[in-house]
């Protein structure tokens, strides 16, 4: 875990670099990239952000699209809720706030390594490796942003794929989430293409899952995972 | 022009009214992504989930990351964001070593090193766009 921690905190250092870059080229101030890390920190949405306010879209238009981008935490926060069921109310409405594609997928593959929920190791992975140094690194790249021509010369704009691709490898443990992937994949470049990004992700992540569950009918690879065991008690 | 006989603002006075400008809308979008992360861990007796529930949700790690990398990497929207189009290139091989580096090898670290390695040195070389 500590390795792929690095691999992470290196690609919100990339990916949050990159979005302090591109904010600065949309006309942001330090203080908007900024509050933009801080509240909403969710580096995909942050960036179709970006690239609606350059193209003049307007707030109510960029929000509903935000929404739309972000549905996906929904099925984050559900998958990893049975974890942290016996956490207080406060503490999971905290660990909700910090809740990424990142710190959801170091979370779920090391709660699958040991079988249960990892309080501390959450906060490590959602706070420690990725909000952080997301924060610190999009408010460089917008201070010192004028300095560098082009980050794309870097290869810094294939971090955030590389890294989803690299940890999606990481959660799959047999046919179904192989084919939940695959099946992912395909519906979300397939309506990427003809309706919205954004529509494609989303979808992507709902109904890979209702694929690959009508078509790998006995579950492999996923029979064999401990259920959820609630953390330890309350602080 | 103001009628009251207060200074006029200064330049750098009028550069930090203006920098609060996006933060309305981070706060907007902030409010509409936290319930999306909220709403199930919040929700009581949600490890009674129906087992096909489970199952559901177990799924969706590998998908939504799949589906993030694919549509990232095959995606292109113009700078309009009205067109859209299937984009080939070194940015695929680069995000098939790193899959392949994170399956073989268990290290996702060096799975990115090697794609930003990859992607920088074919475009420095003229290979890539």
């Amino acid at each position: 875990m500590i390795l792929d921690g690095l691999a992470m905190t290196l690609s919100a250092v990339g990916f949050g670099f990159v979005f302090g870059l591109s904010a600065r080229a949309a006309g942001f101030t330090a203080v908007d990239a900024s509050a933009m890390s801080l509240f909403v920190f969710a580096g995909a949405s942050q960036f179709a952000a970006v690239g609606y306010v350059a193209s003049g879209f307007g707030w109510i238009t960029i929000v509903l699209l935000t929404a739309l981008l972000n549905s996906r935490h929904f099925l984050y926060s559900a998958a990893i809720a049975p974890y942290f069921s016996r956490e207080r109310a406060s503490t999971r409405a905290a660990m909700a706030f910090v809740l990424t594609d990142e710190a959801f997928a170091m979370s779920m593959s090391h709660f699958k390594r040991i079988g249960h929920g990892d309080r501390r190791a959450y906060w490590i992975a959602a706070v420690g490796l990725m909000f952080i140094p997301w924060n610190i690194a999009s408010l460089a790249g917008v201070l010192v942003g004028g300095q560098i021509v082009d980050p794309r010369q870097f290869g810094l704009d294939i971090i955030f794929p590389a890294a989803m691709a690299g940890i999606a490898v990481a959660l799959i443990s047999g046919r179904r989430d192989f084919v939940a992937a695959i099946s992912g994949a395909v519906i979300g470049v397939g309506l990427g293409l003809a309706i919205d990004p954004a529509v494609g992700i989303v979808s992507g992540g709902l109904f890979g899952p209702i694929v690959a569950m009508v078509a790998v009918r006995t579950p492999e690879g996923d029979t064999d995972v401990p259920m959820p065991v609630p953390a330890g008690p309350p602080d | 022009m103001c009628p009251c006989p207060c200074p006029p603002a200064r330049p750098t006075e009028l550069a930090a009214r203006m920098d609060f400008g996006l933060v309305p809308l981070a706060l907007l979008m902030a409010a509409v992504t936290y319930p999306w992360r909220a709403i199930p861990l919040l929700l009581p007796q949600v490890n009674r989930l129906p087992p096909a529930v489970r199952d559901y949700l177990k799924l969706v790690g590998p998908a939504m990351l799949a589906t993030l990398a694919a549509v990232s990497v095959a995606v292109v929207v113009d700078a309009s964001r009205t067109e859209r189009s299937f984009h080939i290139g070194i940015e695929w091989l680069a995000v098939a070593l790193c899959v392949a580096v994170a399956a073989l090898r268990r290290s996702l670290l060096i799975g990115l090193v090697g794609a930003v390695l990859i992607v920088a040195l074919a475009r420095a070389a003229g290979l890539a766009a």
